[in-house]
């Protein structure tokens, strides 16, 4: 187990600074800052000196020396819009955004596996053809569209809920309801499927032939085994809301780190862009090394 | 008949809704079974063996199963009658079951010790003294070192192991009655011997009755008092086992007897002096420090069949693997026609896979489900492009699908719309495709019911006279080897412990491994099988 750990962390940070590298050069081509950031007007001088100061006239070879240099020290340089280091702000955003996932996730992952269950143990059922209609539904509507009639319907009109900003437990309301709908779908059709193969397993017999309850059968001797296929797509979900749900964020102003991210790449503030990718690369990384951890907890069969 | 017995099913009638319409599983079918007797309900894959027991245990989903008409008396009251809870109460309590393959039967993320206590504490014992009541279970059905394993979890024991945690299991409440469902049919003739003795042992000690399910004449011998032989839903015939073997009444008992091999004539060994098509020497294979197969040296001649035979785990498998270079041997040489297969390199070899073909025991997952029968047969003609121009492939499939007694007009169905017996019949066509001189057979008819078996052996011979092939048959089954060999090599612990005639194999075994081997092996017959028992409680007693 340990071996496995250190090796998964070892791939992690060779990968880390695969995307490092790319991201860095990859943001070079997006164009001039300069333009962006002085007014159009702005003498051939100042536009120069603006250059000078942040080392955008440098080759560009030594200007990622300077960069990895800095990124050892964990020093991803200071944000051009913001003047304040790029990290700071990162992780600032960053903090919202993981909440915002773990509140959410948590939520569809104990929702979505209970309804789930139930609706595999009566394959065919009214609360089988209900869930499955509605978790269709969930799965593929648009978010940004429901998030836009949620705030026409529940802050406009009837005035129930904030329509953007944080502060109070209000304001999470319509972020997280937005965010729950797609991966619930999702997991629940998961959760489901994978029920329905474990409930007709023999093992599922020999536990009804010694007389267990149902309740038993199901949350004890499907649901573990059940878990196996689960974890892997809750897994890939909450790598989309870690990576910041942009389109939510940004209807809803929410300050995360997937909306910090728009508006520095629109703002080619490129350390800020950085930071960004890295923090959220790790804590991607970090996710999926507990994923392959859980596995094992869940499965005596699997061991590294 | 004094007393009521202790269960009995009246009049059974269970139909089964399937997308192709109705499926009546069983017809009127009545049994009895009182306490401390052993029943064998005796049946071929799809007679219905299993559904009345499914219909005591309330294991039949309905839909698409449904109970038509019958009734279930559990001491003279009828079961089907009951709520689903009192039902639940009587399953594990009064009733219990164990089922063919154990490994998949238990649950793989908990712990054996759980499962065993677990059918106590289902019905209201406390936990500590069910842990306790299963630590003695393990003991008593022979779990060695039994309470370092009670933590242990089911893929971490054997297969005969298993079988005995699972009758721990079922035996925890001491029921009225046990149902086996084929307990045996997954293990080693040795280990299957030890775990039908136990059961005998057991019932023995709480007078339980058995109600015994397998298609296994051999076990029935072994074991039943009474025997109901099904056939297509329907019971054909009932009566004690020895007066059903030896004076049976309905024609289909007659040909299920005919069909048990161990009971025919014995081939002569090929005549001395014809050169070996295959020649091992020193094979060797290693998996890591685990030695798989160790120093094996053997010979075929063309037109010869000679059977590898040992238990599971001995090596056989993978001496066939090693042979056809699915994996690299670790050391030896197979000589093929002289040279060695071994050694060579990419290209001769795929020249000589033309040679060796190979058939598998499973044929339902060997054969590609999306492809045709055409397409599966003639994959070799395209794998192999100089042998047989395009145009003429039609016409050689068909040959081939005459040859193994298949409808040549079906070979554009897929293999689902075959039978078990059938779809091995294709894969024997497609191993043929390539004319080979050397078929080897992995268990290739294990997964067959006794009749087809008998079908597919007769076939394999046939095909042996009139094309000259040399056939390396795997096999754990020591009666079919015994009908079918030129000659038998017997692999114990991945080395060979015995080879030669099938006559001196059989007769005058050397080797005690043998013996035991033969000695575990089931005979149809109860008489000479209760003989058989008693020499080898003396064997164990010295």
């Amino acid at each position: 187990m340990k071996s496995f750990l250190g090796k998964r962390a070892i791939a992690s940070a060779i990968s880390l600074i695969g995307l490092i590298v790319l991201v860095f050069f990859l943001s070079r081509l997006t164009g001039d800052p300069t333009a962006l950031y002085l007014p159009v007007d702005a003498s051939l001088e100042s536009r120069e000196q603006f250059r000078e100061l942040h080392g955008l006239n440098d080759p560009l070879i030594v200007q990622f020396g300077t960069y990895v240099s800095d990124l050892v020290r964990f020093d991803f340089g200071d944000s051009i819009r913001r003047s304040e280091p790029a990290l700071d702000a990162v992780l600032r955003a960053f903090a919202w955004t993981l909440q915002l996932a773990l509140i959410t996730m948590s939520l569809v992952i104990v929702t979505a596996v209970i309804v789930g269950s139930l609706a595999a143990f009566h394959v065919g059922g009214v609360f089988d053809r209900i869930t499955t209609f509605f978790s269709l539904v969930g799965a593929s509507a648009p978010d940004f569209w429901i998030a836009i009639v949620a705030i026409v319907l529940f802050s406009v009109n009837l005035g129930w809920v904030p329509t953007s900003g944080t502060g109070t437990l209000w304001h999470w309301i319509l972020p997280v309801a937005v965010l729950f709908i797609r991966p619930f779908g999702l997991i629940l059709q998961v959760v489901r499927g994978s029920m329905i193969s474990v409930l007709g397993s023999a093992y599922v017999k020999t536990a009804r032939a010694k007389g267990v309850r149902n309740r038993p059968i199901i949350f004890v001797h499907g649901l573990r085994n059940a878990m196996l296929p689960v974890i892997t797509v809750i897994g890939d979900q909450a790598a989309a809301l870690l990576n910041g749900a942009v389109v939510v964020e940004t209807i809803f102003g929410f300050p995360g780190v997937g909306k910090l991210m728009i508006d520095s790449i629109l703002q080619r503030d490129f350390s800020v862009v950085l930071a960004a990718i890295f923090v959220t690369a790790v804590a991607i990384f970090v996710m999926n090394i507990l994923i392959d951890i859980l596995y094992a907890v869940l499965d005596p069969r699997i061991r590294y | 008949m004094g007393e009521t017995p202790l269960l009995e099913v009246r009049n059974l009638s269970v139909d089964f809704h399937t997308v192709g319409g109705k499926v009546h599983a069983v017809r009127n079918v009545s049994w009895h079974l009182s306490r401390g007797e052993t029943l064998a309900i005796l049946g071929e894959s799809g007679s219905g063996k299993s559904v009345s027991a499914s219909a005591i245990m309330n294991l039949i989903d309905c839909p698409p199963g449904e109970i038509v008409s019958g009734e279930i008396l559990f001491e003279g009251q009828d079961v089907l009658k009951m709520s689903s809870n009192a039902r639940r109460d009587l399953n594990g309590r009064r009733i219990a079951m164990i089922f063919q393959d154990p490994l998949s039967h238990l649950n793989p993320v908990y712990t054996v010790g759980f499962q065993i206590a677990e059918t106590m504490t289902a019905h209201g014992t406390p936990r500590v003294q069910a842990r306790s009541r299963a630590l003695e279970l393990m003991a008593r059905v022979g779990i060695p070192d039994h309470e370092a394993k009670f933590d242990a979890y089911p893929h971490q024991f054997s297969g005969g192991q298993r079988q005995r945690l699972m009758i721990a299991m079922a035996l925890a409440l001491k029921p009225d009655i046990l149902i086996a469902d084929e307990p045996t049919t997954a293990l080693d003739v040795t280990v299957q011997a030890q775990v039908l003795a136990l059961l005998e042992e057991l019932q023995q000690e709480t007078g339980m009755g058995l109600l015994l399910i397998t298609h296994d004449l051999g076990v029935v011998a072994e074991v039943a008092d009474r025997v109901v032989v099904m056939n297509s839903g329907e019971i054909v015939e009932a009566g004690t086992a020895s007066d059903v073997y030896h004076d049976p009444g309905h024609p289909y008992t007659r040909k299920l007897i005919a069909a048990v091999p161990g009971t025919g004539e014995m081939a002569a060994p090929l005549e001395t002096g014809i050169k070996p098509i295959l020649e091992v020497n020193g094979l060797t294979k290693h998996f890591g420090s685990f030695i798989a197969l160790d120093d094996a040296s053997l010979t075929v001649l063309p037109g010869e069949t000679v059977a590898i035979v040992g238990e599971s785990g001995s090596g056989k498998s993978t001496l066939a693997k090693t042979l056809l270079r699915l994996e690299e041997a670790t050391s030896g040489e197979a000589l093929w026609h002289g040279r060695d297969l071994v050694t060579m390199g990419q290209r001769e070899l795929f020249s000589l896979r033309r040679d060796i073909q190979m058939v598998f025991q499973d044929p339902t997952q060997s054969l590609n489900p999306r492809m045709s029968v055409y397409d599966i047969v003639s994959e070799a003609f395209a794998i192999h492009p100089k042998i047989l121009p395009r145009s003429q492939w039609k016409a050689r499939v068909r040959e081939l699908l005459d040859q193994v007694g298949l409808d040549a007009n079906h070979m554009n169905r897929y293999p689902h719309q075959f039978s078990g017996g059938q779809r091995q019949r294709i894969a024997i066509a497609r191993s043929l495709a390539l004319e080979p001189k050397l078929i080897i057979c992995d268990e290739a008819v294990s997964a067959l019911d006794v009749s087809i078996q008998s079908q597919v052996m007769t076939l394999l011979t046939g095909l042996q006279d009139k094309l000259g092939l040399s056939y390396l048959f795997i096999a754990h089954d020591l009666p079919l080897v015994r009908d079918f060999a030129h000659r038998v090599i017997v692999m114990q612990d991945g080395r060979i412990v015995e080879q030669g005639p099938v006559a001196q194999i059989f007769e005058a075994p050397r080797q005690t491994y043998t013996r035991n081997l033969i000695a575990a092996s089931l005979h149809p017959d109860p008489e000479i099988q209760a003989r058989r028992r008693s020499e080898r409680l003396a064997m164990a007693g010295d």
